[in-house]
């Protein structure tokens, strides 16, 4: 099984020479940790930043100069700065290739919700409904299951949408898995030290399993 | 050159009258018009509509004018990190119409272009569209469906720079940028705050973000605490 620093680790894997990445909140933000050398990337923020860099020294914070998750951050050299148009002129234009996001519930055609539960919950969707929209490579990084023990896998998500068949994987601390496009979880690898068995048990949604699945390489 | 300055915040604000609609600069804290955003508690107008991406926090920014019920509905895109704007929505005190932040952007940004609609595919097949006319376009080899969203209308739009002229040319910094330049462009009235305010020919025309055509209102902000929300650092080693 995975903590969050795994899933962000098999998530980095996903990261290719490059890219251009949005980071959303949470464990997606954990993946610029696990970006092996080599592998140059520029993060976008939404903001406003292209070629955000890591937290800034004791001292050195710029009110200024904060991310989506309005941390402060640094800039990195060739970096830059534009207004919210033009940040979401990008992501819309498909200029950023890599989206990579929380979820409360994902459904087995690629349906996400992760802004509202209703009477509960209401924070606003920020920046997630103009990314899921556009962008062409969506990878969910969330939980298996929520903390009553249900599967957040679904047939079809309950929650109020985000977006509507653009998922493309999901990483969990059990699993890496592909949404297919006619529907359905295909099973690519296990957590280390998971059985094909607890994966299927924890998936409401269609699990497609074929053949021997791999155990992750970390 | 015409001359946009006026002497404070109070005399920036002294014409927003209750019920108008204002859009007001920022995200989160970050590039906030404060000293604004307290002419407007201390002149107590009541009944506003604001679009904000955010609606700050519980004792600063937006969050201000919402401890003073003077706001009656907050346009937004995220509206975490405050209690007591979560306690006025869900007892209805306060009206909430959340939008996706790309499209909060482009709809200021559409008002300051003359611009009357947008299409964008944010929202398709959620509860945001809900109402509103889509239409399938062509876009980067692939067939998809667009939501249609109007240009906002503001009575006025209130915005936060870093530096600017006696002709209202703005220069804004970092990513306190954000939403500051489309607003400022999308006001019937724009009003800019900035941390340092120039004679013109201080700044450099080809620097200017915003032009000042935009800019009715320009004073200098008489301090800035610019409170950081969530101070992240790491150790030196």
């Amino acid at each position: 099984m995975l903590d969050k620093n795994g899933i962000a680790k098999r998530i980095a894997r996903e990261v290719k020479d490059g890219m251009y990445v949005n980071l959303g909140i949470g464990i997606p933000t954990l993946v610029a940790n696990y970006i092996p050398d080599g592998v140059n990337v520029v993060l976008q923020s939404e903001n406003g930043i292209l070629g955000m860099g890591p937290f800034p020294y004791e001292g050195e914070e710029d009110a200024d100069l904060i991310n989506a998750g309005k941390q402060t951050v640094t800039l990195l050299k060739g970096s830059s700065i534009f207004d919210s148009a033009m940040s979401f002129g990008m992501i819309r234009a498909q200029k950023v290739n890599l989206t990579i996001l929380g979820a409360m519930e994902v459904s087995e055609n690629g349906d996400i919700a992760n802004w509202k539960i209703p009477g509960k919950m209401v924070k606003g969707m920020g920046g997630a409904m103009d990314l899921v929209a556009s962008a062409k490579n969506i990878i969910v990084a969330m939980q298996h299951v929520n903390k009553a023990g249900e599967s957040k896998l679904l047939r079809q998500c309950s929650l109020p949408l985000t977006g509507v068949r653009c998922v493309k994987r999901i990483v969990t601390e059990l699993a890496a898995l592909e949404v297919m496009p006619e529907g359905g979880f295909k099973l690519l690898e296990r957590a280390p030290g998971v059985s094909v068995e607890q994966i299927k048990n924890a998936t409401e949604g269609k699990l497609i399993v074929e053949g021997e699945v791999p155990e992750m390489v970390l | 050159m015409i001359n946009r300055v006026v002497k404070n915040a109070e005399e920036a604000v002294k014409d927003i009258t209750d019920n108008m609609t204002l859009m007001v600069g920022g995200f989160g804290l970050c590039g906030i018009p404060e000293n604004s955003i307290n002419a407007l508690v201390k002149k107590g107008v009541k009944g506003l509509t604001c679009i904000s991406n955010n609606a700050g926090v519980d004792d600063f920014g937006l969050g201000l004018l919402l401890q003073t019920k003077q706001i009656k509905k907050m346009i937004s895109s995220y509206v975490g990190e405050n209690a007591e704007f979560e306690r006025q929505m869900l007892s209805g005190e306060l009206e909430v119409e959340l939008i996706p932040q790309g499209t909060l952007a482009t709809r200021c940004l559409a008002a300051g272009y003359g611009m009357p609609v947008i299409y964008t595919p944010a929202g398709v097949g959620t509860e945001v569209a809900i109402g509103k006319e889509t239409r399938k376009f062509n876009y980067n080899g692939e067939e998809k469906e667009y939501l249609m969203e109007h240009a906002f209308e503001a009575d006025f739009a209130i915005v936060k720079a870093w530096k600017g002229d006696t002709a209202g040319n703005l220069i804004f910094r970092s990513t306190a940028r954000n939403f500051n330049p489309m607003m400022a462009m999308a006001g019937k009235i724009t009003i800019a705050e900035v941390e340092e305010l120039v004679e013109v020919g201080g700044l450099d025309p080809d620097n200017i973000h915003t032009p000042g055509i935009y800019v009715h209102r320009i004073f200098q902000g008489e301090k800035y605490e610019k409170r950081i929300e969530q101070r992240t650092v790491r150790k030196r080693n």
